[in-house]
């Protein structure tokens, strides 16, 4: 029995190694800053939101930027409230302060860096993922390659700083050192009884690759300061495709 | 205890003119303007001198010594701009430097010649760099103006005037070394008072009954009891380090050396008076005698000596040392107040998160400027546009609350763009629109919120803003611009993207 146990324990240390060979942070109670958010938090390797470490998100058209940038904002603004300021580093800015309110968010909090060239840029984010009293670093950049990202990744194990890499149109769509992908979609709001008028946000959130997690799907809510997932399983886009195929 | 040292150009404008035109070196040539219908000498070459010509001859009297003398125009305010020159040249020496025309210049170098290992290699070290740049110059060091400034014109022992002997070295000089008028100097020297120290025991009362106030103000400014401002050609910088080499340097670990011995020096002095720095200037003065400067600025009053070097150590290879550099200097233009138990704070807890965070920030305004470093505050506008302002510092709180109203859109469109749209009825949103060329269909819509336009700012029409989701699911912010008119279609604008 005893034999049985030590064993159990060995896999599981061997398991954390893993995950922090690959970028996961181990989870401690600490650590798990991004709370309540509902199923999702099964597709994670840890059972948790990984912090300290990068996660890109990708849109193609403004729309899934605006999207993206919401849910990005829903996510830091937990971090935020417990851990301190947040970089957000962009070429020519459009992200409007006030709204951030809504996300729970003080937009004062935030510092923007608005810069002219992809090359500060990356050297900005770098440099800001390296500075531990931030909650995170969102970096809005078109392309990067493996090896800058991989330097990104190094600079987040060292300080735990969590960093939100959103591509607007991407050149190319290559592999990158970031633990996940995301793609954020917005999806027709609900209303509440016969109202009319526009219901809350709602997006299609499409984890695409998670590093030894369970990619997936969801349609998400945003609801007074928390996630709300739709009854309705999403509809992927992937059935469509297969619908055609057939 | 005050310091001065009076340099004198014996022949300023012509060793200038011969600097400029080598060949003229070892004749006799003067500089002459028109006075009264005739030409008159205004400076001489020391060999023209030689020949019997002095300052105020009339030019044709001086031809009539030397026929083949050469003569060049005068410029009235040419010793001016020299010497001024000369005396930025001369701040490598003291922080503090004043023309003294129309032939010398004033430093006060009180603290300074330790650098330079004592007052003589201090003094020799002038004198061998003007002289060798071709200057004929005579120095003294003492421990008032007046006495520097005699014993430099006057002096026959020692330019160098130990302190406290001031009086002394000026009893056996001329009244004329007291900075005196011409026409005092003569009267006195009529009256047998050929020294200083024939008249320096008579009662003050005679002699300003004999010769005026001027006399005694300048012979107390030469003894000492009455003080005497010199003019600084620019402001005197109060935290200014300054750090000479015995050999020129020219790598860049030198420079690196040099540099964080001035911070460490700079910071402590800074801790004394619990200031901390928001700019800083480090020069390096080269050999061939250009400067070369850096300046850092900090978000935050700073003297964190690791984090100041860190934001020179980027520009530190911008410094060309040329054929090296033969003194360093460090300077904080502006400071502010920063106590010790601020300092203290910040090792633990959220002060300390902020220094950190500001050090970034610094850092990066090093690379891309302070201008791209933004934080922004609601302002007291509903005009969309005009709703935020930036923040000036990054300890600014907001004065007034965000506003928490009609949900504003993530994404908001620098400038409003055109879309074209069908709107059934009137003060209805529109049914659908397009916008860069694509057909969003209506499903669902909210509005309007009438913004009026702030007429005490700027006139125009007010906006009638819908917020709308298009049947894919994306939420828009669109405004008609004006009230619904039958005559004329009204215009309508894409504004902004809700998340």
């Amino acid at each position: 029995m005893e034999a049985i146990l030590e064993k159990k324990l060995k896999v599981e240390e061997l398991r954390k190694m893993i995950l922090a060979a690959e970028g996961f942070s181990i989870a401690s109670e600490s650590d798990n800053l991004i709370k309540n958010i509902g199923p999702m938090e099964q597709a994670f390797p840890t059972g948790t939101f990984p912090l300290g470490a990068i996660h890109e998100f990708i849109s193609n058209d403004v729309e899934q930027a605006a999207a993206s940038t919401g849910f990005i904002s829903c996510l830091i603004a937990q971090l935020m409230q417990q851990k301190g300021p947040c970089l957000w580093v962009s070429i020519g800015n459009r992200l409007f302060p006030p709204s951030l309110g809504r996300f729970g968010i003080a937009p004062h909090r935030i510092i923007f860096i608005n810069l002219k060239q992809e090359k500060d840029a990356l050297w900005v984010i770098e440099e800001a993922l390296k500075c531990s009293s931030l909650a995170a670093v969102v970096g809005e950049i078109r392309d990067l390659d493996l090896t800058a990202s991989r330097r990104l990744q190094l600079a987040v194990e060292q300080s735990r700083v969590t960093g939100f890499l959103h591509r607007y149109r991407p050149r190319r769509a290559q592999n990158l050192a970031c633990v996940s992908r995301w793609q954020i979609r917005p999806l027709s709001s609900r209303l509440d009884g016969k109202l009319p008028g526009i219901g809350r946000p709602t997006w299609l959130v499409e984890l695409q690759k998670i590093r030894n997690g369970k990619p997936g799907t969801w349609q998400i809510e945003w609801v007074s300061g928390r996630f709300h997932y739709m009854d309705k399983p999403a509809p992927a886009r992937k059935e469509i495709y297969t619908k055609k195929a057939m | 205890m005050k310091r001065y040292v009076a340099i004198w150009f014996r022949h300023l404008l012509t060793d200038r003119l011969a600097k400029q035109q080598p060949e003229l070196k070892g004749l006799p040539f003067v500089l002459a303007a028109p006075e009264r219908g005739r030409m008159m000498i205004q400076a001489v070459s020391p060999e023209a001198a030689v020949e019997g010509i002095r300052v105020k001859m009339v030019l044709a009297d001086a031809r009539a010594l030397y026929p083949t003398l050469q003569v060049f125009d005068f410029e009235p305010e040419g010793a001016e701009k020299i010497l001024r020159r000369l005396a930025e040249w001369c701040l490598r020496y003291a922080p503090l430097a004043s023309v003294d025309l129309p032939d010398g210049l004033l430093l006060d170098a009180s603290g300074c010649a330790h650098l330079w290992k004592g007052e003589k290699p201090y003094l020799r070290e002038i004198t061998t760099k003007l002289r060798s740049s071709g200057y004929d110059v005579r120095v003294a060091m003492a421990d008032t103006v007046g006495a520097a400034w005699a014993i430099a014109r006057y002096g026959k022992v020692s330019p160098l005037v130990a302190p406290g002997c001031h009086v002394e070295a000026l009893l056996p000089l001329p009244p004329i070394a007291l900075r005196l008028e011409t026409a005092i100097a003569e009267r006195m020297q009529k009256l047998g008072l050929v020294q200083i120290g024939d008249f320096i025991q008579m009662p003050r009362v005679t002699l300003r009954r004999r010769f005026g106030q001027p006399l005694l103000d300048r012979l107390g400014q030469a003894m000492g009891t009455i003080s005497e401002r010199l003019e600084p050609i620019c402001p005197v910088v109060v935290y200014q380090e300054r750090l000479p080499c015995l050999e020129p340097v020219r790598t860049r670990k030198s420079i690196e050396i040099a540099l964080e011995r001035l911070l460490q020096t700079l910071t402590d002095k800074l801790a004394q008076d619990s200031q901390g720095l928001r700019k800083a200037v480090f020069r390096s003065f080269r050999l061939d005698g250009k400067i070369k400067q850096v300046e850092i600025g900090t978000g935050r009053a700073s003297r964190d000596c690791r984090h100041l070097f860190g934001l020179f150590k980027e520009k530190i290879s911008t410094i060309a040392p040329g054929l090296g550099i033969e003194l360093f200097l460090l300077e904080a233009p502006v400071v502010e107040p920063l106590d010790a138990q601020q300092e203290k704070l910040w090792i633990d807890g959220g002060a300390y998160q902020q220094a950190a965070v500001s050090n970034l920030l610094d850092r990066i305004a090093g690379r891309v400027g302070y201008g791209s470093i933004r934080r922004y505050l609601p302002d007291e506008h509903h005009w969309p546009e005009r709703s935020i302002k930036l923040a000036t510092s990054l300890d600014e709180e907001p004065a007034r609350k965000w506003p928490t109203g009609e949900p504003r859109p993530i994404y908001l469109l620098p400038k409003p763009e055109p879309i074209l749209v069908a709107a059934p009825i009137p003060d209805y949103p529109p049914m659908s629109f397009t916008y860069k060329g694509k057909i969003h269909t209506i499903r669902r819509a909210d509005g309007p919120e009438r913004i009026e336009r702030e007429w005490w700012i700027e006139m125009g029409l007010q906006r009638d803003y819908y917020r709308v989701e298009d049947m894919e699911g994306a939420r828009y912010w669109v405004f008609r611009s004006g009230h619904y008119d039958q005559e004329q279609a009204p215009e309508w604008f894409i504004h902004g993207f809700f998340a």
